[in-house]
């Protein structure tokens, strides 16, 4: 099922696009195995999505771990830790 | 009571978002206003947000703290866009019939909020430097004290 993937911040900027729809492929199951499978496309999301220690993960607009599974998600968003007030 | 929640670009007035928590019942009233510090060179902050999750993470965070203390209003209003130093960028009020409960739960608010809610700042100096501001280990101590209550 195609998720609606959202970048803020320096991952956007590292991404050079703030949005985009992805198809993950069999056995991409967990945000964890997606984020690997996107670094996986080398460029500037080898480079952004390398440290996962620097990333943090909303999924359907609610901060999630790394471990929470892909299935009937529809937006995942993913962000440096956040620095408001 | 229900919160009065705002993420805007727009300027706000502290004197009028106080003088409105100003309600039936209050006792006391606890304001904190952010401004944008110009420390270092630096020349303006611009604050991104992540539309459609910001409103209700600030929603979620001020029914907590309505479940936590007795209050009478709360508002908080955080603004995003480009800034310059010595603007506003945040309020919180808090009103209660007591002094106690407005002080701790505009504190405990303002904690969450640097930590909790998805704002990022990125500053840009006069000397042309410019980055995205790294989270601080002691806003998420600060946040933590407020975890045992």
């Amino acid at each position: 099922m195609a998720i609606e993937l959202l970048y803020f911040a320096w991952v956007r900027e590292a991404l050079g696009r703030d949005a985009e729809t992805i198809e993950p492929p069999d056995g991409v199951e967990t945000v964890d195995a997606l984020i690997d499978w996107l670094a996986a496309r080398g460029g500037g999301y080898a480079e952004a999505l390398a440290d996962k220690e620097r990333l943090r993960v909303a999924i359907d607009q609610e901060f999630a771990g790394f471990d929470a599974p892909l299935a009937g998600v529809r937006e995942i968003a993913l962000f440096p830790p956040v620095t408001g007030g | 009571m229900t919160p009065d929640i705002r993420v805007q670009k727009e300027v706000f007035d502290p004197a009028a978002e106080s003088a409105g928590l100003a309600i039936d019942g209050a006792g006391a009233i606890a304001t904190f206003t952010g401004l944008v510090r110009g420390d270092g060179g630096l020349v303006a902050l611009e604050l991104e947000h992540y539309p459609g999750m910001t409103e209700d993470a600030l929603r979620r965070i001020a029914e907590d703290a309505a479940r936590r203390w007795a209050l009478s209003a709360l508002t908080i209003v955080h603004r995003v866009g480009r800034m310059v130093p010595g603007e506003r960028i945040v309020f919180v009020g808090a009103a209660s019939r007591h002094r106690g409960d407005a002080i701790d739960a505009m504190h405990f608010v303002i904690d969450w909020l640097k930590t909790d809610a998805p704002f990022w700042k990125r500053e840009e100096f006069a000397d042309g430097r410019s980055g995205w501001v790294e989270a601080r280990a002691d806003d998420i101590e600060q946040r933590g004290r407020w975890s045992g209550q």
